[in-house]
């Protein structure tokens, strides 16, 4: 009874992730072959040949019907044949594979930093609310979220890097290199990222503190004659936390969207580098692939966080009686 | 007052208020909530604190707890609880007094339990708090479940708090709050929002409870009849005030403040129908919170009220047996004038005649989650003109569902309804101009059902435009009519919903749904979102415009009283089935279907004479799984065998004007009844 | 005022006859927001770059296109802000700035809420199968990074300020329309959207009349809120080059063309005074939005 509870509502949420992903490969197939202009044209330039294009076209299978080609696409996509860059005349997954694990390199060095960091200052900011403590990591907070990280990039650049000489200015350590100074070297994008995160995950832990520690069943608490660190401790966090599981996985998708700006940067070989000169390129494969592969990252982590907050959550896991 | 703590023993009261204030800070100002309130608690007493919204009462309990907003702060004063100044505990002392002297249990108890822990270990941290081990805590949390009547503690243990119904999660509460046998309980409207049925139950488990271990209660309620029920000694709180103490027989018999005096009559009580008469009513409005009071703190609204009373704060003159009134003139106090209304003649109503309305086999199924719920069943009933057809029933009865099908804003599946000699559409769209004009409705909470970015204005033109088509003048002029026949004054035609009273919004409702002349309004539960001073205005301005117009009304009530006030006839659903339909005398004397006779029982009232409590087991089913035969059986006191678990009973007609759905033959549901008279 | 007992909202003009209590309360509002220090200080900055956005490069002690042969010169009285690599003045160029920010961002953000506000109206009002299918295709769109989104359709489109402001409107309007969606479905609850059913009003009518006026406070927040993120948002894709293209002062675009020059350590102004301009503007209109948002929410 319970399990099937959980498996329906898993179920749903993976149905929807399917959705989402469907929509998102129309998006991005739609993008790359609907608009203006041919895409041998766009390719060869205003120089080429007409031939010559045709024979782009024939060979990237362009002048198929669109939904041949879409089918024909995904199809290969799922097969793990991401197709052959018009750029590099190599296969995609040649070109994303290194990417992608670079990124996830910078991705998980900003994640350790920033999750702790967050629910920490969230947290210190809903118990102390209105304190001064409070308005100054939420006023941080909201500053580094509302400036653009390429800023935050070029301060810390210049303040860590040039200035103080503390930490390496490009991300990508030599080669060889042991993990620890492969992280130094992560250590500048990762914080810039983390700027950018902050305090929307600090945000979202504090209200949700504010919001338990005013609920009712913590004055039941009190009134039972609870210290106060057990009635955060056992009660409020409990319940204040949970919601900030499901906003930190989501923001692994921000993430992935802010490693564009951050990598082009730090000339750092992820993959939104490589997305970013795919699209100078008008390499449609890369791009297509590389989106599709962000996307699903990112469907992944939002399923993840359904999961673990289903886990967590006693109202999902037993279901009501409403 | 402190003559009789002598005479006791030693030990002191388990709470004593000397004098206290207690003020918000709002936009930089202190704003006075409490003002002076001295009383005590005496050991094993229960001591019931009434008043209206407003006036204070929750405040009281937070101050007492030592947990109010963090705006609000005692400003003189003193609190003892046990014997102990509770002003003046250090951290460590206040959570002992808190673990050991002092529980509080308070509305809506679905939101008082932690909803991501187990409610065993909720009842646990009680007596871990106290220092007992991990198995003695389990051990003593599953005795205290035992004590409150939990048939299964084990399994409640095991459960989260969302898994309870209401009436079990408040019984959880409670036994927390007793659990380390405190010397002062509070509970603070322990009951409002629970069904009727339900709310009778936790009264008599709590009742019980006070009574075998001797506990000091402080109760506060809105409602006189818990109070009567519950308590020994009451006090009245106005506007922060304590204006009346005593005894609660004296209190309600021999009422010594004008406030009091007001209130009682107020309440539809002793069978009192509207042909019977008015219903009294207080005039005007409580003060604002923190208001400058020079005087006696309801000289704004007391008939008999003179120049000392806007001027000099009257003292707590003592009428001897502890009775207590701070009237200047406490001893005219039930000389009090009553408000002059007019007599009216109430339309006749000829049940030979074409029904306004009937609905036949009318039911109605809600897809949810997968699951059929049957929100109505084959519910066949009709309303006259110029009649009034109340509607009792708890919740999952399906009498919002009913009302919500007549209007047509829910489809019903089944059946049919004919409206004044036409067939109705059963969604809004099908119907015509004519048809929404005929049939309107007044809505519970006037909050919700005004939009609060119109002015009373544009929202009486608007329903007049679309209803009626008047515009311009005309629609002005129709307004300031509508207006002057709900009694709303002139001067409001400009603002907004926000800046009327509660009551004075229900009378732009009310005078909104007049607009096209509708021959049925439903009033769907009317006056519970407002006081009972206001609620009796409300009660006669309806009345009022039945005479005037011979409109219909549709009453939903869960309050019994009420309903009888206004009803004609009444219909008593249960689990989306009608289950009795009768003249209101009928239903209300007997002989009555066990739910009805289950649920009159269960109402406390303020009159004595109360019916024999007729203890219903069990929770309300759930309308998605409903029992087998018939639906009332698994908590029916008068089961009388396999067929009301089998067979489900159909609605006869048991006697003249008077359905009933019951296996049990009317002679003998007549000799089980031991008839109480209900008014003497 | 969330801590406060049902005692305490007697405070409530609700609760007694007060005409006046509630336009004082309103009145209070307005004065509350101008006793907010943060909020006035956000309101001077955003209206100091406002100024600076409709004059241009009127006011601006050099034009900010011209170039000379004083290349990288740093700040000195002559130009205070230093020079870049084609001998043009920062703080010209910085004043200038403004003009392309303020102009794509709040048009952007003016065409997201529009297009918002009608489609969370219609989700949470209609409801039904309209409001499950654009929910799943909101949430589709919600589910991707942004930027991703805007780069793979100004790959395709080409960079124009006229695409930039449709591609970021229309992927703004997801996250308006969801937000609306939430505040109109806890509207619709309420009966007086069943009462104006029971006259007989039609959808448009109770979607605009009725229920738009009562969810105007959270779409006014909404909408400063959003012109934060679409500066940020356009900030980024001109630093990546999608933006408004060179000769421009665009700050970001600024940014982009110098920032390479810092890996020597030197010509940290050719940067640095762009990173400042954009950083008080994004904090301001933050501030802004916060400020409201506590007015709002009281």
């Amino acid at each position: 009874m319970r399990e099937a509870r959980i498996y329906r509502f898993l179920l749903k949420r993976f149905v929807y992730a399917l959705i989402t992903l469907f929509i998102l490969s129309v998006l991005v197939f739609g993008a790359s072959t609907f608009l203006p202009g041919d895409v041998g044209r766009n390719v060869l330039g205003g120089f080429a040949s007409q031939q010559d294009v045709d024979i782009f076209n024939h060979a990237a299978g362009t002048d198929r019907p669109l939904v041949t080609q879409y089918v024909d696409w995904v199809t290969h996509f799922v097969q793990g044949d991401l197709g052959t860059s018009f750029q590099y005349k190599v296969a995609v997954s040649s070109l994303l594979g290194p990417s992608f694990t670079n990124s996830l390199k910078l991705a998980a060095v900003a994640f350790i930093i920033l999750v702790p960091l967050s629910i920490l200052g969230g947290a210190i900011a809903g118990l102390r609310r209105n304190s001064l403590t409070d308005r100054v990591i939420t006023v941080t907070g909201v500053s580094f979220t509302a400036i653009p990280e390429f800023v935050t990039a070029i301060a810390f650049i210049l303040l860590f890097g040039l200035w103080l000489g503390w930490l390496p200015v490009t991300a990508a350590a030599p080669e060889g290199a042991n993990i620890l100074t492969q992280v130094k070297y992560l250590l500048l994008p990762a914080f810039a990222l983390v700027a950018v995160e902050f305090g929307y995950i600090a945000r979202i832990t504090r209200s949700s503190i504010v919001e338990n520690v005013d609920a009712d069943y913590t004055r039941t608490a009190y009134l039972k004659g609870l210290k106060k660190k057990d009635v955060i401790g056992r009660h409020v966090l409990r319940n204040s936390l949970l919601p900030t599981i499901a906003v930190v996985a989501t923001q692994v998708g921000y993430l992935i969207g802010g490693l564009l700006v951050i990598e082009k940067i730090f000339n750092y070989n992820g993959i939104g580098l490589r997305i970013f000169t795919a699209a100078e390129n008008k390499d449609y494969p890369v791009l297509q692939s590389g989106v599709m592969l962000v996307g699903i990252v990112y469907l992944v982590a939002t399923l993840t966080a359904d999961i673990l907050y289903s886990v967590f959550n006693p109202r999902i896991r037993f279901g009501g009686d409403e | 007052m402190s003559e009789t703590a002598g005479e006791e023993e030693r030990a002191p009261h388990a709470l004593e208020l000397e004098n206290l204030d207690v003020v918000y800070r709002v936009r930089g100002d202190d704003r006075q909530v409490l003002r002076g309130v001295t009383l005590e608690v005496k050991r094993g007493e229960a001591y019931g604190l009434v008043g209206e919204s407003g006036c204070g009462k929750s405040t009281a309990a937070l101050a007492i707890v030592n947990y109010l907003p963090r705006n609000g702060r005692v400003r003189s004063g003193g609190i003892k609880i046990d014997g102990r100044d509770a002003l003046s505990l250090s951290t460590s002392e206040l959570r002992d007094l808190r673990s050991s002297a002092v529980s509080m249990v308070y509305q809506n108890p679905g939101a008082a339990l932690n909803p991501s822990i187990r409610v065993g270990k909720q009842v646990a941290e009680v007596f871990r708090v106290r220092g007992e081990s991990a198995s003695d805590a389990t051990e003593q949390a599953q005795e205290a479940l035992k004590r409150v009547q939990i048939a299964d503690p084990g399994s409640v243990m095991g459960r989260y708090a969302h898994q309870l119904s209401g009436g079990m999660q408040q019984r959880v509460i409670i036994a927390m709050a007793l659990a380390t046998n405190p010397a002062l309980l509070i509970l603070d409207e322990p009951t409002t929002g629970l069904d009727a049925t339900v709310e009778a139950e936790v009264l008599d488990l709590v009742a019980a409870l006070q009574a075998e271990l001797h506990t000091s209660v402080l109760f506060i309620s809105h409602n006189l009849g818990i109070i009567k029920k519950m308590c020994d000694r009451v006090g009245v709180l106005y506007a922060g005030c304590l204006v009346e103490e005593g005894d609660t027989d004296t209190i309600l018999a021999d009422p010594r403040h004008p406030y009091t005096v007001g209130l009682l009559r107020c309440v539809p009580r002793g069978g009192v129908r509207k042909d019977h008469g008015r219903l009294d009513t207080i005039p005007g409005f409580m003060p604002n919170v923190g208001e400058e009071l020079p005087g006696c703190v309801f000289a704004g609204r007391c008939t008999l009220a003179v120049d000392r009373c806007h001027t000099e704060v009257p003292e707590a003159h003592s009428i001897g047996g502890g009775h207590m009134s701070r009237c200047h003139f406490h001893e005219q106090a039930q000389t009090l004038p009553r408000e002059m209304v007019a007599e009216i003649t109430l339309p006749a109503v000829d049940r030979a005649a074409e029904p306004l309305l009937s609905f036949d086999d009318l039911g109605k199924v809600f897809k949810q989650g997968g699951h059929e719920v049957h929100a109505l069943v084959g519910v066949t009933a009709a309303i006259w003109p110029g009649e009034t057809l109340g509607l009792v029933g708890e919740s999952g009865s399906g009498k919002t569902t009913l009302a919500r099908s007549l209007l047509g804003l829910v489809g019903p599946t089944s059946g049919s309804v004919r409206f004044d000699g036409r067939d109705l559409s059963g969604l809004l769209k099908g119907r015509s101009n004519e048809d929404l004009r005929a049939l309107q409705i007044v809505f519970q909470n006037p909050d919700s059902a005004l939009n609060r970015r119109h002015t009373v204005r544009k929202i009486m033109r608007r329903s007049l435009k679309k209803l009626t088509g008047v515009t311009g003048s005309a629609a002005e002029k129709r307004t300031l009519e509508l207006m002057s026949s709900v009694r709303l004054a002139e001067r409001y035609v400009s603002a907004t919903p926000g800046q009327l009273s509660g009551g004075l919004k229900q009378r732009l409702a009310i005078a909104r749904s007049f607009a096209g002349n509708p021959k049925l309004v439903v009033c769907d539960e009317p006056t519970s979102a407002l006081d009972v001073s206001v609620q009796a205005a409300i009660l006669n301005l309806l009345v009022e415009l039945q005479a005037e117009q011979q409109v219909s009304y549709l009453f939903i009530s869960h309050d019994l009283g009420v309903v009888r006030y206004v009803s004609d006839r009444i219909a008593v659903l249960y689990l989306g089935r009608l289950m009795e339909l009768g003249l209101s005398e009928t239903v209300y004397e007997g002989p009555h279907h066990p739910y009805t006779e289950a649920l009159l029982s269960a109402v406390p009232t303020v009159d004595g004479g109360e019916r024999p409590r007729i203890k219903l087991e069990g929770d309300i089913p759930s309308a998605a799984n409903p029992p087998s035969g018939c639906v009332f059986h698994t908590r029916c006191p008068r089961r009388i065998g396999p067929i009301c678990d089998e067979t489900e009973p159909p609605l006869v007609e048991v006697e003249p004007n008077h359905l009933m759905r019951c296996h049990i033959p009317l002679d003998e549901l007549r000799a089980l009844q031991v008839k109480t008279p209900s008014h003497e | 005022m969330s801590a406060m007992t049902d005692d305490a909202a007697g405070f409530d003009p609700a609760a007694g006859l007060v005409p006046t209590e509630a336009k004082i309360a309103r009145r209070e509002m307005v004065r509350q927001l101008m006793r907010s220090k943060t909020f006035i200080v956000g309101t001077l900055i955003v209206l100091f770059w406002v100024f600076w956005a409709i004059t241009g490069s009127a006011f601006t002690p050099h034009d900010p296109l011209e170039q000379t042969s004083e290349i990288l010169k740093a700040p000195s009285s002559s130009a205070w802000f230093g020079t870049d690599q084609f001998g043009r003045d920062i703080f010209s160029r910085v004043l200038a700035g403004a003009q392309s920010t303020l102009k794509v961002a709040p048009a952007a953000t003016v065409v997201a809420i529009t297009l918002g506000t009608i489609l969370g109206l219609i989700m949470g009002f209609v409801g039904g199968f309209t409001d499950e299918a654009t929910s799943r295709l909101v949430d589709a769109i919600l589910a991707l990074p942004l930027i991703v989104i805007a780069v793979v359709v100004l790959t395709a489109l080409g960079s124009s300020s006229i695409t930039l402001i449709f591609v970021i409107g229309l992927i703004f309007t997801s996250p308006i329309a969801r937000t609306v969606r939430a505040t109109v479905l806890g509207e619709r609850q309420l009966d007086y959207v069943q009462a104006a059913q029971l006259r007989g009003e039609r959808g448009p009518y109770i979607m605009f009349v009725e229920i738009l006026p009562n969810i105007m406070g959270p779409i006014i927040v909404e909408t400063t809120v959003r012109l934060g993120y679409a500066i940020f948002a356009i900030a980024g894709l001109t630093f990546l080059g999608f933006g408004v293209q060179p000769p421009s002062p665009d700050w970001s675009l600024q940014i982009s063309e110098n920032y390479t020059l810092l890996s020597a350590g030197t010509y940290w102004w050719t940067v640095v005074f762009a990173c400042l301009a954009i950083t008080t503007l994004v904090i301001a209109v933050n501030l802004v939005a916060d400020g409201l948002q506590q007015v709002v929410d009281e």
